[in-house]
């Protein structure tokens, strides 16, 4: 009654955050990270005590520091989903430009943790590598600028972000960080792609492709090596990647049993570029295929909810996130069984990695920030203003 | 009817007379292409995320699907992946013309080790230098803690060596197979067979590849899978080739020779039935060539083939030959042999400046081995036939026999041929030749003409392509050797029943550096043929340096020296070729002693 004497209260500019998000956020995908994380931390328990050991330190240490910054990731991934289209751009951009002056600045403040590349900030509990994060803001950007060229009169978009690409990868480059400057070039590349890039150059950046592993095939020895490897139908059973083979071959399809598996006692990367290997291991074919079907899942319903999408920055943003997750966590899996030549990347949101989950954690949440439902002018349609 | 402006300038003008304002419709305009364009943007793109979509889906699957395969197969233990193509260790055995085996392979393994892998190395060290002394235990240390991952430590193990390193029990150590070379004769036919030695070398397997004489010659034939493992067979007789070499090497102590060589050929055939050169060497333990000084002195040097010599009057009966064969003399025909001769500023004599003129009969400028009547018949060829008849002999090119080394020997001769070098060629001087040359020269001349060419590959059959001399001529320079043995300067050379003929050479050496010659260093060389009357075998024995010294002046001469050997050697020989001793046709000899 009051409310029709009094007329109703002003209401809110939108919904409530909460119930609106819960609406509208792509809960099937969401429930598909949240069982990649909980498959993280099981193997986790599997694949880290022997690490541990090693190091001298308690069984669980590396399952305990997977779930405390798993947890943080979750919640940074909650935060990141709320946000609106236009918020993530701007704090992406932003994040971008903090993560490239940290990146820039590696070979002054860096520590390189005696493996030749210097990628890391040392934080004493905890090490950062600005390229995680650097992704996300980049791929931000970019699909901004792409945007943005679309526009009439808009800018040089293309050319701009291609330049900001570029001298990313020269950071990279330089470390040297190959895969995650190849990554870089990749997130450019689909959202420029989608975009609506000309076949034709394509087709000329495919060749250019070529020419460049050629020439760095007969140029660097230690990416021959790798190639060779690669093409090599034997593999020798000492490396890595042999134990990895044989490591899948040993679980089958239910695997040797929980905690049985031999291989993480053999890797030193068991639990971060080969946690595939211990999954097929002590779960089998079966762990895995969920597992694949996790990562499809999430990259192909993200792929069919951007195609609905009409907000040019939303779409190419969106794309350019699922991509980059979906692409890595092939690359992982296709150099275990031997489809890619070996290339340490790290399996997004299963592998153990401080730094790299909530980096993981802000690139899906934004994924899922931008996938959201919003409405896309169907009303407009109908009402025919769009003669 | 109401018609809609084609052109926005015509819709603004428009507004313009009716007084609306124009930058409505203009951002009207925008709006309308900016929509149309969004929607044209989107749905290229809908296409392209569907094809994005299905290939992550595709990938995602490739992976899936991959990941079952592997699954699916079975696990295999980790064995060493091997490396590159595989290497092919079979060689095939070498065989004398009776299939008694020369050389053969035998399983054996060599020894190496993974540092990375090793135990105690410290002990490992200690206890391999104990296994084979002649290891360093200090400098083993240095290699198992240094960065290697990966040495060699022994090419060949026995299998007590083998066991004892066993023992150290260190996981490190490893064996890889070997397949290596084994002689089982020891020395025996050495330069023949040269030897091998390892090429690429791998874990599991390496290749075995000849380094000198018919195991260098033949080493792709003895490596090709084609051959089914065939072995090769050469034409040398495995007890002959012993006897020849046991008898060539007593020979030469007692003639205080430093070196020789031997070379008994079918002189039909031109196969090889021995062939030695002293000093020799074991090809399972082949001595490293000699670095410095004079190849011909490393006993790897093959005297019988690479050894270039000026075989002196055993070139005679090729200028007799000669001039029988061209109608200026037979043998009967007395000529020159007034002694010294001389020409131009040269002056020929004969051994120990003896006369045996004024006149000989051609047999006997042979038998006595007269220089001056020899150089006589060569003036009267003259030089140009007489380089063709040499050529047509086989002395002034490479042997063409199968061994690596024979086709870099290229005999030596004068470039400008003038009349002195017709003279001194005409016996044996000034031009050099291998034992094995003068072999072919000597079987051409005894097996009724017909060119020989000198092989080791049994089975070649006679050789009746070529006639160089006439049946005519080949008999009458037969019976001229037979003399020389009978009744000439190789009288020790005669072997009852087995009618032995040849022809002394006794050459003084040239020195090494400068012009000249050596006063007391000789090469003699006796070359033989026998049966003499229907020749099946020549032989040829050269002493380098011999000197014989029972009597009271040291005797240098082959009739002294090689004569004796070369005897003794038929002498064994003989019977093991399946000569039966006969009685020599008496007649024949009647009309040469009459005219003595």
């Amino acid at each position: 009654m009051t409310e029709m004497v009094y007329g109703a209260a002003p209401a809110a500019a939108g919904d409530p955050i909460l119930p609106r998000w819960w609406r509208t956020v792509d809960k099937l995908t969401m429930t598909c990270i949240l069982l990649l994380f909980g498959i993280g931390l099981l193997l986790g328990l599997a694949a880290s005590p022997p690490l541990a050991a090693r190091n001298g330190l308690e069984p669980f240490y590396y399952v305990q520091r997977q779930a405390f910054f798993g947890i943080l990731a979750l919640i940074v991934m909650f935060v990141t989903s709320m946000m609106s289209p236009n918020l993530i751009r701007r704090l992406g951009v932003l994040g971008f430009v903090a993560a490239f002056v940290a990146l820039a600045l590696l070979p002054v403040l860096g520590t390189d943790f005696g493996k030749g590349a210097t990628r890391w900030y040392s934080l004493g509990f905890a090490s950062v590598q600005p390229s995680e994060f650097l992704k996300p803001g980049f791929i931000v950007l970019s699909a901004w600028m792409m945007a943005a060229s679309q526009e009439i009169n808009g800018p040089p978009g293309k050319m701009l972000s291609f330049g900001v690409a570029i001298t990313v990868v020269g950071f990279l480059a330089m470390q040297p960080d190959f895969g995650q400057a190849a990554l870089v070039l990749f997130s450019w590349g689909i959202i420029y792609f989608v975009a609506g890039a000309p076949f034709l150059l394509l087709v000329g950046m495919a060749g250019v492709t070529v020419l460049a592993g050629t020439f760095a095939y007969h140029n660097s020895e230690h990416f021959a090596r790798r190639i060779d490897g690669f093409l090599s139908p034997d593999l020798d059973p000492r490396t890595q990647l042999g134990y990895a083979a044989n490591a899948i071959r040993e679980g089958g399809f239910f695997g040797v049993g929980v905690g049985e598996g031999q291989v993480k006692q053999s890797l030193p990367d068991a639990h971060t570029d080969f946690i595939i290997a211990v999954a097929a291991e002590e779960y089998g074919l079966a762990l895995v295929l969920v597992i694949i079907a996790l990562y499809a899942a999430i990259v192909v319903r993200s792929l069919f909810r951007l195609m609905r999408e009409r907000d040019t920055f939303t779409r190419l943003a969106g794309t350019g996130l699922a991509c980059v997750f979906a692409v890595q966590a092939m690359i992982n899996m296709g150099v275990a069984v031997r489809l890619l030549p070996a290339k340490g990347m790290t399996l997004p949101f299963v592998s153990y990695g401080g730094s790299s989950i909530i980096a993981g954690g802000i690139l899906v949440g934004m994924m899922l920030a931008l996938t959201r439902t919003r409405p896309q002018g169907e009303i407009a349609d109908l009402i025919g203003r769009r003669s | 009817m109401i018609r809609t402006p084609l052109r926005p300038l015509a819709r603004i003008l428009d507004a313009r007379e009716k007084g609306e304002n124009p930058d409505a419709i203009e951002r009207e305009n925008i709006r309308k292409r900016h929509e149309a364009q969004r929607d044209q943007t989107r749905q290229r793109a809908e296409g392209r995320l569907l094809i994005l979509a299905a290939m992550f889906f595709v990938a995602f699957g490739t992976v899936g699907a991959r990941m079952g395969l592997m699954a699916a197969s079975q696990p295999f233990e980790p064995s060493v992946a091997s490396s590159g193509q595989t290497i092919l260790a079979q060689r095939a055995d070498i065989t004398d013309r009776n299939g008694r085996v020369l050389a053969t392979n035998l399983a054996t393994h060599a020894l190496y080790a993974h540092p990375p892998h090793m135990v105690d190395k410290a002990r490992a060290a200690e206890e391999l230098s104990k296994i084979f002394p002649d290891l360093n235990p200090q400098k083993l240390l240095a290699d198992f803690t240094g960065k290697r991952k990966f040495l060699w430590i022994k090419k060949k193990l026995s299998p007590e060596q083998m066991q004892a390193v066993h023992d150290i029990g260190d996981p490190g150590l490893l064996f890889g197979p070997r397949e290596m070379r084994l002689y089982p004769n020891g020395k025996l036919a050495a330069h023949v067979l040269g030897g091998a030695g390892f090429g690429r070398e791998g874990v599991s397997s390496a290749e075995v590849i000849g380094v000198a004489g018919v195991e260098h010659a033949f080493n792709d034939f003895l490596r090709d899978p084609v051959n089914g493992g065939a072995p090769l067979q050469l034409s040398l007789d495995l007890t002959v080739q012993d006897a020849v070499e046991q008898v060539l090497y007593g020979g030469m102590r007692m003639m205080n020779a430093k070196g020789a060589a031997a070379v008994l050929m079918d002189a039909h055939t031109g196969e090889l039935l021995a062939l030695a050169s002293l000093p020799d060497f074991d090809p399972n333990d082949r001595p490293r060539p000699l670095t410095e000084g004079d190849a011909a002195d490393s006993p790897l040097f093959n005297r019988a083939v690479q050894g270039l010599y000026e075989l002196g009057s055993t070139y005679k009966i090729f200028t007799a030959a000669q001039a029988m064969e061209l109608g200026l003399v037979n043998a009967e025909t007395m000529v020159d042999a007034n002694a010294p001769m001389k020409w131009g500023k040269h002056k020929i004599k004969e051994f120990r400046n003896k006369n045996y003129g004024p006149k000989l009969s051609v047999t006997d400028v042979i038998v006595k081995s007269s220089n001056v009547g020899t150089a006589r018949m060569a003036l009267s060829i003259g030089a140009n036939r007489q380089q063709d008849f040499l050529r047509e002999l086989g002395l002034f090119s490479p042997a063409p026999v199968e061994l690596a080394e024979a086709p870099g020997v290229q005999p030596k001769y004068p470039t400008r041929w003038r009349d002195i070098h017709t003279i001194t060629a005409s016996y044996g001087h000034g031009v050099s030749a291998s034992p094995l040359h003068l072999a072919a020269a000597y079987a051409t001349v005894a097996n009724g003409g017909w060119r020989v060419q000198p092989t080791l590959l049994a089975g070649q059959g006679m050789q009746r392509d070529e006639r160089v001399i006439s049946q005519a001529t080949s008999e009458a320079a037969r019976h001229m050797l037979r003399q020389v043995v009978a009744r000439g300067t190789a009288s020790f050379g005669d072997v009852p029943g087995y009618a032995v003929g040849g022809k002394t050479g006794t050459a003084d050496k040239p020195r090494p550096q400068g012009g000249g010659y050596y006063d007391d260093k000789v090469m003699a060389t006796f070359a033989s043929i026998f049966p003499a009357h229907a020749p099946k075998y020549v032989l040829i024995v050269t002493l380098d340096e011999p000197v014989e010294t029972s009597g009271a002046q040291p005797r240098r001469t082959a009739g002294w020296t090689a004569v004796p050997v070369a005897a003794e050697i038929i002498r064994r020989t003989a019977p093991l070729l399946g000569l039966r001793p006969e009685i020599e046709p008496a007649s024949k000899f009647e009309v040469t002693r009459a005219s003595n």
